[in-house]
């Protein structure tokens, strides 16, 4: 009924103030001169020219650098276990979703900071492999503890889309691929791979927008000198006060991902035969 | 029979086309009307128009002398039978038949007494407490009815409600809705593209096309008198010939006069003359004024379909005499089995 | 053709978890010990969980982060299953616009949100604190609710709506006793989403609030600087409300299910 249309109304003004113009004050603020005021607008580009300065442009390449290590180590690690529980018994499947879920609703910073107990250099790991008769490793603040909490966080996010993808293939296509004369190898490249595409591309999308976005992880497993871009943009509001500068890095942000997101989806099989 | 609903200069668009083109219908107390036509002809719109979902563009829908074309539906003495029924899936058999009278805050010990009356008025006592979506299409329908007339209302919708059943099916229900409408005694405006079930059931008959009505008459009318190509074409299957009205009386088409009971054209004017399969006979060659050959026999259970070919057209025959592929025969009919028709334009 | 996973497949499995819910086991563990070791065990307290109790900017957090988690839930779910009701019925153009719109805050990096709502309470010179915190929390919680409640809404049949109000509903009656009972399970699968996207927020609260307000996760990110076992305590209690609220919820209904088929059978 007619009625109802008036009941998105009051989203469509909150939706306005509350996310398309703060969207704008960041594009706003990401062209101005310094100042904070919105009156004293001058238009300007050195916010965003600052960004090709070597620091700042290492900064970006690592976090790049990162997050396609962190979605690779996610893609294959997610791959064989999404893989695994869709040859389970379907109440079996449920139980394993569950399980991974579950870590997705629970607060990253705690996870995070869970990691700091195990990982720090008086930690239950190092004293293990003292345990061993193995010196301890200084595992804290390295790529490879900022790796770990990404992919314990993310991993999740790769898990469930493949495992979709995989559990509503429909599984005669694997028979007849067999039934062909495929081998194993054949079927899972030629017929499975494929068929679950559209998961894998959803899932490294979304681990890939977390990993290069992320600032909580790179601050407590890589300590304070650990600089990714989210840092950069946390520490131009939070300590330097350059919020211009700090507004142009999040912009750049938004547009590598929204291109991003764009090249995923002209991959995607699928978007193909829906457009 | 008194005027209940008078629809005048009824018009609808949606977005730039006009789905009904200026309709005028009276609907009268007691009587078990249908909107027949085919798809996208405007007899659902005209009916949401009534039941209060749709405004329309212009016209009014008079209801008891008062014109409520701007009434919202729940404040409207007619309630709707939809087309896929439309219960209510999280409620039970008594609460969706309940529902109304829930509504209306109306005593729980006379709600049940109701509900009781309804149940078995549609052969339903003992399902109370059925999940209506586990129930069968003919079981889920008798619900719909019986949760639109608890509400007595003054006019019943029904909008193909018998489209979704079986054959079989189909045919209990119709039967069923008619002793139904007898039963309760109120106004039935059905909508329907099954010319069957419109003859079959109804009081009046209103044939719609193309957003306009066609004819509006009992199903007797309807069928042997059809007031152009259109309805003629769309009620039954009928040999439509072009021919001439001689004067009152007497028609020619195919190059011969025939008698008939037709009057009040004028003289010469062009018609469409209409003849029924049914009311053909296969003759002897001789004993006819119009002959042809044989070209195809089917055989439809109760007759035979035979495809006549003669010099001008083919026509088409339902008899339950059979005549073999090839053989020449005369095509025999009487005054009362012609019926003409005014000319129109492209049908 | 189905293949049975091997003994290597199983291992693998269980590493998979033990990865993911180890760090968290060894922390639950740690909260109770009796000392501030982290590798060694010394001994069963609660001395932890006694300090943590004791710290009044804690229990501000807690009442913080509560409180704004049921606000906000409660506001969200109300605005976003209005939202998707209405836009069922809107202007196609409308609805793309909306439904765009909304996908901004789940589409964007969360750190991109928040300076983007600190920038907009700063320019309007907002005093930041509670209510700031609150308003930003219902931005970033309305979409989750409009994306589980609108699939549920498109798939009710558009007559259920018009056969209430042919039965004498008014259309608020018609959206009380028949959409609303229809799409419940959406709209409690965006009313969790809500609250547990809020009760777990850090980045965009950690922009959005000022003025000393706080909530857990803040909290937490500024202890972070050295160890503390309080924050295992701490982190333990709040990990066991979720872990059992969502474990419930998603348990409860295939229990249910299960029964419903038993006595069927």
């Amino acid at each position: 009924m007619k009625h109802f249309r008036h009941l998105a109304k009051p989203y469509i003004l909150w939706s306005f103030l509350l996310i398309v113009i703060p969207l704008f004050m960041i594009v706003l603020y990401a062209f101005m001169g310094s100042g904070n005021a919105v009156l004293t607008f001058s238009f300007t580009l050195e916010n965003l020219a600052k960004f090709i300065e070597p620091t700042y442009l290492s900064v970006f390449w690592k976090s790049i650098k990162l997050g396609v290590v962190t979605t690779a180590i996610c893609l294959v690690f997610g791959y064989m276990l999404a893989y695994i529980i869709s040859k389970m018994n379907e109440r079996t499947q449920d139980m394993m979703i569950l399980l991974v879920t579950v870590p997705m609703w629970i607060n990253m910073l705690l996870r995070t900071y869970a990691w700091m107990n195990l990982l720090s250099d008086n930690g239950i790991v190092n004293s293990l492999l003292g345990l061993l008769g193995i010196e301890p490793i200084a595992m804290m603040y390295t790529d490879f503890s900022v790796i770990v909490g990404m992919v314990c966080n993310f991993l999740p996010f790769m898990i469930i889309p493949i495992h979709t993808s995989l559990h509503k293939m429909d599984k005669s296509l694997i028979e007849a691929a067999y039934d062909l004369g495929a081998n194993r190898v054949q079927t899972f490249f030629k017929v499975i791979f494929k068929l679950s595409l559209p998961g894998v591309l959803n899932g490294i999308m979304m681990v890939f927008l977390m990993a290069i976005s992320t600032f909580v992880i790179p601050k407590l497993l890589g300590g304070g000198q650990y600089v990714l871009i989210g840092n950069l943009i946390e520490t131009q509001f939070v300590t330097v006060g350059d919020w211009n500068f700090g507004s142009a890095i999040s912009l750049i942000l938004a547009i590598i991902i929204i291109l991003f997101m764009r090249v995923m989806k002209k991959i995607d099989p699928q978007e193909d035969k829906e457009g | 029979m008194n005027k209940l609903i008078e629809l005048k200069n009824l018009t609808k668009n949606f977005e730039d086309q006009q789905v009904l083109k200026g309709i005028n219908l009276d609907i009268h107390e007691n009587e078990f009307l249908t909107l027949l036509g085919p798809s996208g002809c405007g007899k659902t719109t005209t009916l949401r128009i009534i039941a209060g979902f749709e405004e329309p563009s212009s016209g009014e829908v008079i209801f008891n002398g008062k014109d409520i074309s701007k009434v919202p539906p729940y404040k409207r003495e007619v309630n709707t039978v939809f087309q896929k029924y439309a219960l209510f899936p999280h409620m039970n058999v008594y609460d969706n038949i309940a529902f109304g009278l829930n509504i209306k805050k109306m005593d729980k010990t006379v709600i049940k007494e109701k509900v009781n009356k309804m149940l078995k008025l549609v052969g339903l006592e003992g399902y109370e407490k059925r999940d209506v979506t586990l129930l069968s299409g003919g079981q889920q329908q008798r619900v719909a009815i019986a949760r639109a007339l608890i509400n007595e209302p003054k006019v019943l919708l029904l909008d193909e409600p018998l489209g979704a059943l079986d054959a079989k099916m189909r045919k209990e229900m119709q039967g069923e809705l008619k002793k139904i409408q007898k039963e309760v005694g109120i106004t039935f405006v059905f909508v329907t593209h099954d010319q069957e079930e419109a003859l079959s059931m109804s009081d009046t008959v209103v044939v719609m096309n193309d957003g306009e009505i066609q004819q509006i008459g009992s199903p007797i009318d309807i069928y042997n008198e059809p007031e152009n190509r259109f309805v003629a074409g769309f009620i039954g299957e009928s040999n439509i010939i072009e021919g001439v009205m001689i004067k009152d009386y007497l028609v020619e088409f195919d190059g011969v006069h025939f008698e008939c009971v037709d009057r009040g054209f004028e003289d010469h004017e062009p018609v469409e003359v209409v003849l029924r399969p049914e009311d053909l006979d296969i003759v002897e060659p001789e004993k006819a004024s119009i002959t042809g050959t044989v070209t195809s026999v089917t055989f439809k259970g109760v007759h035979y379909e035979i495809m006549v070919e003669t010099e001008m057209r083919t026509y088409m025959v339902q008899t339950t005499d059979y005549a073999e592929p090839g053989r020449k025969v005369g095509l025999s009919f009487g005054p009362e089995d012609i019926h003409v028709m005014c000319k129109m334009g492209n049908y | 053709m189905k293949r049975k996973n091997g003994i290597f497949a199983k291992i693998y499995v269980g590493i998979c978890f033990a990865f993911f819910y180890l760090p968290i086991l060894v922390m639950m563990i740690f909260s109770f010990n009796d000392s501030k070791s982290l590798s060694n065990f010394t001994g069963f307290s609660l001395q932890w969980y006694e300090e943590l109790f004791e710290n009044y900017e804690v229990i501000q957090a807690v009442i913080v982060s509560v409180t704004i988690a049921i606000l906000a839930t409660v506001i969200s779910t109300v605005l976003g299953t209005m939202t998707a009701i209405g836009l069922s019925k809107s202007r196609k153009f409308l609805r793309d616009y909306l439904l765009n719109v909304n996908n901004f805050p789940i589409l964007n990096p969360e750190i991109v949100t928040a300076i983007s709502v600190m920038l907009l309470f700063s320019s309007l010179r907002i005093p930041k604190g509670y209510v700031t915190m609150l308003l930003a929390h219902i931005m970033f919680c309305t979409p989750y609710v409009i994306t589980s409640v609108y699939p549920k809404v498109k798939s009710l049949d558009p007559s259920l709506a018009n056969a209430a109000m042919d039965l004498g509903a008014t259309p608020v009656q018609a959206l009380m006793k028949v959409i609303v009972p229809m799409i419940r399970q959406g709209i409690f699968a965006g009313a969790l989403l809500a609250f547990t996207m809020s009760f777990d927020d850090f980045v965009i609260s950690y922009f959005a609030t000022g003025n000393g307000v706080k909530n857990i996760s803040i909290v937490v990110y500024n202890m972070t600087k050295r160890m503390n076992p309080t924050i295992n305590a701490l982190s333990t209690i709040v990990i066991t409300v979720i872990a059992l609220v969502v474990f419930f919820v998603n348990i409860i209904p295939s229990i249910k299910k299960g029964r419903v088929k038993e006595q069927h059978v």
